[in-house]
């Protein structure tokens, strides 16, 4: 089956076909998203490493995956909400010469609430009672949605400070991977709904109308009136913060729209997260973002498919016995230990069958891989690479897969 | 000891990707086998359950879907107005939905109400014993702590209203590990072996609830004991690489490259689960499920898992 032409994109093609290296090149922000457990975060590392390495400039991974392997893959003891650099002694042990530097930072929701607070509070009484509230602790780490908020909140931040010529970020894990796209608007709906207003009435003022009577009495028998209080006490300080929340949130929603930043989706060719991609891939296109490059992580070798291969190790499977025979004997003369023909036959009949294994998984996944029903600029695979990444070196092997070279 | 399937509330959870869903079903599945009247009930509403038993996607209200097993996604407002209707005899069916969308405003607010609900209609249906066991497709591993540990924080939160009274029994059931288990599911991969071990501490420290089970799917198989390895090794060496490409009709390369290929990925595997079960109590079972070259999802992969499951079970 030949390839539709985006999958024959890479690196080195005519000029003017898309590649991942043109693409990074022109944005300035990449938010890499997609199903869980895909290899997401490490890939966002990668592309941020190898676009150092290419491009120059000042690059950023922000990263929302707490992992200390991450951290120790870029030369750092650890990551934190401020930005690090990665030593330039990393990538000379990874044998590469940047033409650019390479930054690092992890998110932490509630370094980052905190900072949010204290920008939006109107004065310091404000900002001390929220900060000492006792269910702002509870509510910064557990908002629903806060992870994906902040998140977006803190990539507005950087790029606002103009420090870095690309940044690429990484997505939370999310229930839904679309969440963190809605989470300000969401943030900014919440604060300025009439709803809120309305609970929180009672604890204004005395005035509560005769219509809204029966709710409260309602949800004082649910939740308690003490609980109620201590929540609407709590909003009441947070509403104070209402017009630089709506305005934050309204400037973050327009620079993920903004022609500079793309999305990157990462997944496997597996049946469910490869579903869970697509589908992600069709809303970013129905939101009018600019799906940039859909990148496939742990794809099997093409040789898997090949009908040669194949044909040899079907035969290897129906043949054992007269394989095993020919074969003893230059096992044998390297050493008499290997050459027993009942074992030697075993051998090649896991051999055999593990091939055909794989390859029944390797043709599913091509199949999958040819119908994708979003055909982003980019179509980037990655190889199933055989040992887990480690360090800066493996992560520019796994960029240099994805820039396809 | 008491056996995952002799448990009445079973908690499923596990990273992204790890295949909860598959599990989560098959359990139900293998339940519902052994005679169980099982309810399946997913939580992150996305209609996965659905793929696993070739069904369309399961209400508030349980439907049976296989014999013997029923299937329900959670819906808070609908558990709310169970809720209402059940615990509270509130008569207020004109006035639930503006009250509902108050309630989700104050759930989208402040920490554990929505998990309580959640939690609270898995465990009302295991106090009515509608059902022989509860099997529960949780959210993923970052979420499901919050969950188990919601009716634990609104006792030290809410100090009096209906609430607070509702939360006792409900911990009574979370908190009796004869009754109530949580099993994590991961893969032999680096991340999801080191999210199931930090979970398990969270768990331990946050939560009431006991990790009864760890269930490692997509366990690749052994190919060469020892010294059939040193074979392996060995048909790569001239002498051996020669005779082997003349005794058949092609190069051998790929299919010996296919073979080492899976020899590393297995080898790297095993190495995080020993690291697992290392850190792993004596106490939680650990499981473990072939990889599946066929098929990767729909009603065959859950009867698959399923009877592994059972193998793995001893059943």
């Amino acid at each position: 089956m030949t390839p539709p032409p985006s999958q024959r994109r890479g690196h080195g093609h005519a000029a003017d076909e898309p590649t991942i290296d043109g693409l990074l090149a022109a944005k300035e922000i990449a938010v890499a998203c997609g199903p869980g457990g895909v290899g997401k975060t490490t890939t966002a590392a990668a592309l941020a490493a190898t676009a150092a390495v290419h491009h120059g400039g000042k690059v950023l991974v922000l990263t929302v995956d707490p992992a200390r392997r991450l951290a120790n893959a870029l030369g750092l003891d650890g990551l934190g909400n401020t930005e690090r650099r990665v030593p330039p002694e990393a990538f000379r042990a990874a044998g590469a010469k940047p033409r650019g530097q390479l930054w690092a930072a992890m998110l932490d929701t509630k370094e980052s609430w905190d900072a949010l607070i204290r920008r939006h509070a109107p004065d310091a009484t404000t900002r001390d009672q929220i900060l000492a509230n006792p269910l702002y602790a509870n509510i910064a780490g557990r908002f629903v949605q806060s992870h994906d908020y902040i998140a977006m909140e803190r990539l507005f931040e950087i790029h606002a400070e103009g420090d870095y010529d690309l940044i690429v970020v990484d997505t939370p894990p999310t229930r839904n991977a679309l969440d963190f796209l809605d989470a300000p608007r969401r943030m900014a709906d919440f604060f300025s709904s009439r709803l809120l207003r309305w609970l929180i009435v009672p604890y204004r003022s005395r005035l509560v109308n005769v219509a809204s009577r029966p709710f409260y009495s309602i949800a004082d028998r649910i939740l308690g009136t003490q609980f109620l209080a201590d929540i609407a006490e709590f909003f009441i300080l947070f509403q104070s913060m209402y017009d630089g929340f709506v305005a934050r949130a309204d400037a973050v929603t327009r620079l993920l729209s903004d022609r500079r930043t793309t999305f990157v989706v990462v997944s496997t060719l597996e049946t469910v997260p490869l579903r869970e991609a697509e589908f992600f891939a069709s809303e970013l296109t129905g939101r009018k973002l600019h799906l940039g490059a859909i990148v496939l992580n742990k794809v099997l070798p093409d040789s898997l498919r090949s009908s040669e291969a194949t044909a040899v190790a079907e035969h290897l499977r129906d043949a054992t016995a007269e394989v095993a025979e020919a074969v003893a004997p230059a096992l044998a003369a390297v050493d008499a230990e290997l050459g027993q023909v009942d074992q030697v036959q075993r051998v090649l009949g896991e051999v055999a069958e593990s091939f055909l294994n794989f390859r029944v998984v390797a043709v599913r996944e091509a199949e999958a891989r040819s119908h994708l029903a979003t055909a982003p600029d980019v179509l980037a695979t990655v190889p199933f690479f055989d040992t887990d990444i480690y360090d800066l070196g493996g992560l520019l092997r796994l960029g240099a897969a994805v820039w396809g070279t | 000891m008491t056996g995952l399937l002799d448990l009445e509330l079973v908690f499923v959870t596990g990273k992204g990707g790890v295949g909860k869903t598959t599990v989560a079903t098959a359990l139900a599945v293998l339940a519902a086998q052994h005679h169980r009247r099982v309810l399946l009930c997913e939580v992150d509403a996305k209609g996965d359950v659905a793929g696993y038993t070739e069904t369309s996607p399961a209400g508030f209200e349980p439907a049976e879907v296989l014999p013997g097993l029923s299937a329900m996604s959670m819906d808070t407002e609908a558990s709310l107005r169970e809720y209402l209707k059940l615990q509270l005899r509130i008569p207020v069916v004109g006035r639930i939905g503006p009250l509902a969308k108050a309630f989700d405003f104050v759930a989208t607010a402040a920490p554990g109400v929505r998990e309580i609900l959640t939690v609270g209609k898995f465990c009302y249906e295991v106090r009515e014993r509608h059902y022989d066991m509860v099997v529960v497709d949780a959210p993923a591993t970052g979420h499901v702590v919050g969950q188990l540990a919601a009716p634990q924080g609104i006792n030290d939160l809410v100090k009096v209203g209906l609430i607070r009274s509702q939360t006792d029994w409900m911990l009574d059931i979370l908190s009796d590990p004869e009754r109530t288990g949580l099993v994590a599911v991961c893969t032999p991969e680096e991340m999801p072996v080191n999210e199931t071990i930090e979970l398990a501490a969270r768990v331990r420290d946050e939560t009431t609830v006991r990790l009864d089970t760890v269930v490692v799917n997509r366990v690749l198989p052994e190919l060469f004991g020892r010294s059939e390895e040193a074979v392996f090794e060995a048909l790569s060496l001239p002498g051996p690489a020669g005779a082997l490409a003349s005794a058949l009709p092609g190069d051998p390369t790929p299919v010996l490259d296919a073979a080492r290929l899976a020899v590393t990925l297995r080898r790297t595997r095993a190495t995080h689960l020993d690291r697992l079960r290392e850190a792993l109590d004596d106490s939680v079972d650990m499981l473990y499920l072939p990889y599946l070259f066929t098929r990767s999802h729909g009603l065959r992969t859950t009867r698959q898992v399923a009877a592994s499951l059972g193998e793995e079970l001893g059943l």
